[in-house]
């Protein structure tokens, strides 16, 4: 078997996952015997798929081995009062002909309960993160923890904990209730959010799997808005992962520095996606249901309009962070919504807002604050200031690049 | 499923655990007893007890065959245990819908634990 198949093979299995693994669970009540389950049949499929062929709908092949693997360790375990109920069932779906999986809606609404579960509130949120990529997208354990540049064993034990609590405290694998529901998604959007961001922060050196956390975010926020149907927020998510994502091949010069947006070759940015994000994100307007999400895509859609720097509508982006601000009055929010401001209304105005006290104090420690502000000053010819403030955010920040990008800043105001 | 809602709240803290007997006392203690009807009706609350407050707590260890006693809590916390619910609920979703009406849940903090049941074989 050579590497090109099995790497296609492991392919349709990961796209496969999601959907039997939700099926499983549904199934066994149990995430952990889903997914061992599961495991199991993806082993068997990798190796008997390449001789015979990937069927038909190996979805439904693998679900179906999985029950029978299942149906097996349950005989051979202690069987308690659950467990015969739950080879009763089991045995049915095998052996009845009734195909779950042929019920699209039926499977839709599983993988939105196994979303919400792997989301729920009370796992912390670096658990959810790891299995919603584990249970949802399909990523191994090994591929989880090399993106996330923390050993294996590691990884698997956040694993083991998170699907212990899941068990242990009984957390239910449903769709909240109505007046839960935007509440729990934007739990859910959270967490594609962050693991895109962990992706987008990934340096060129970094790993493949590292960086293509991005395309596995982008890869859940479609499924999300696919299982939500209507849902604005999760469209607006979906739209600004795939513009931010856009930039991504303009981000970093040949060296390996960081190359700011400004700087940026805008032919380089990828247009198809551009589209794609713009398209998504009109669908989202014309439900009518503002929100944070939308409002950070429409300000990355604002960037991906202008041909050239200089094109920016920032008076449009200002606007943008305003009311983002409204609905995510954070330090950094205000940050963003500062620098803007100064790009539309002149640096003074910009440097005004950044100097309010309570937000310096807050950002006290945040280089992007100090870099904003360096900028800022050394527009107005404020030089000394300027300097300090650069040598304050060369202080405090750690990646190599950035500290190249910041020193270069510091020596052009001369 | 089982849970213990075990209920904490800052005792020094006037809002949350205003003086005996102050109108504000009054009404805590009614939306506690309104608790417990709503959640006896609906079979979700088994049992419950408020507790006196942590000045009046010993704490008992047996080190070598000794029994020690101490005046007070086991430790010194910013908030403490000020009495408890037994809930049975269908899972933790529920748990926490309950957890979240009682009423030092927004006063203080509820910690919805499982309780570990023993299978009979």
């Amino acid at each position: 078997m050579t590497p090109r198949v099995e790497a296609a093979v492991a392919g349709v299995v990961r796209q496969e996952w999601s959907r039997v693994v939700a099926t499983l669970t549904r199934d066994l009540g149990s995430l952990d015997l889903a997914e061992d389950a599961a495991q199991e049949a993806a082993e068997t499929a990798l190796a008997t798929w390449p001789a015979q062929g990937v069927p038909d709908r190996p979805g439904a092949w693998i679900t179906t081995v999985a029950r029978r693997r299942a149906i097996d360790r349950l005989r051979r375990e202690r069987v308690g009062r659950h467990k015969a109920e739950l080879l009763g069932r089991l045995d049915e779906r095998v052996q009845g002909g009734h195909d779950h999986m042929d019920d699209e809606t039926a499977v839709r609404d599983d993988q939105l309960r196994l979303i919400f579960g792997c989301c729920h509130p009370a796992i912390r949120v670096e658990d959810q993160m790891a299995l919603t990529l584990r249970s949802v997208a399909g990523l191994t354990t090994s591929e989880i923890a090399r993106a996330f540049l923390i050993p294996e064993p590691t990884m698997a034990q956040r694993l083991v904990r998170a699907k212990r609590k899941i068990a242990g405290a009984g957390i239910p694998f449903v769709i909240p209730p109505d007046h839960e529901l935007l509440k729990r998604l934007a739990v859910v959007q959270g967490v594609i959010y962050l693991v895109f961001n962990e992706g987008y922060n990934a340096s060129v050196g970094d790993e493949l799997v590292r960086r293509e956390l991005c395309d596995e975010a982008i890869r859940l926020a479609r499924l999300l808005v696919d299982l939500t149907t209507d849902d604005a927020e999760s469209m607006g998510l979906l739209a600004m992962c795939l513009l931010t994502h856009s930039r991504r091949d303009a981000r970093v010069s040949a060296d390996g520095d960081v190359v700011l947006l400004e700087d940026q070759d805008r032919g380089r940015w990828d247009s198809g996606m551009i589209d794609e994000g713009m398209a998504v994100l009109e669908r989202a307007y014309r439900l009518g249901r503002p929100g944070p999400l939308q409002l950070q895509a429409a300000i990355a859609a604002t960037h991906a309009r202008a041909a050239e720097p200089q094109d920016t509508n920032w008076r449009s982006i200002a606007l943008l962070y305003e009311e983002l601000v409204g609905y995510r009055p954070t330090a950094v929010v205000r940050l963003n919504h500062a620098v803007a401001v100064a790009m539309a209304d002149g640096a003074d105005t910009g440097l005004a807002l950044l100097a309010d006290p309570e937000l310096a104090e807050a950002l006290e420690t945040y280089p992007y604050y100090h870099a904003a502000c360096a900028d800022l000053l050394g527009r107005t010819g404020a030089l000394d200031d300027a300097r300090s403030a650069y040598r304050r955010a060369i202080e405090l920040t750690e990646d190599a690049p950035e500290i190249r990008l910041l020193e270069a800043k510091l020596a052009a105001l001369g | 499923m089982k849970y213990l809602a075990l209920i904490y709240s800052d005792e020094s803290d006037a809002t949350a655990n205003p003086p005996e007997g102050s109108p504000e006392m009054e009404a805590i203690m009614q939306d506690y007893f309104a608790f417990g009807a709503a959640g006896g009706e609906a079979g979700v609350v088994l049992g419950g007890d408020a507790l006196l407050p942590t000045p009046m707590a010993t704490s008992v260890q047996v080190r070598d065959g000794e029994t020690i006693t101490t005046d007070g809590p086991f430790a010194e916390t910013k908030e403490q245990l000020g009495g408890y619910y037994l809930l049975d609920c269908e899972n933790l979703d529920e748990a926490i819908a309950w957890a979240a009406r009682i009423p030092h849940a927004a006063l203080g903090t509820v910690e919805v634990r499982p309780v570990i049941e023993f299978e009979q074989d």
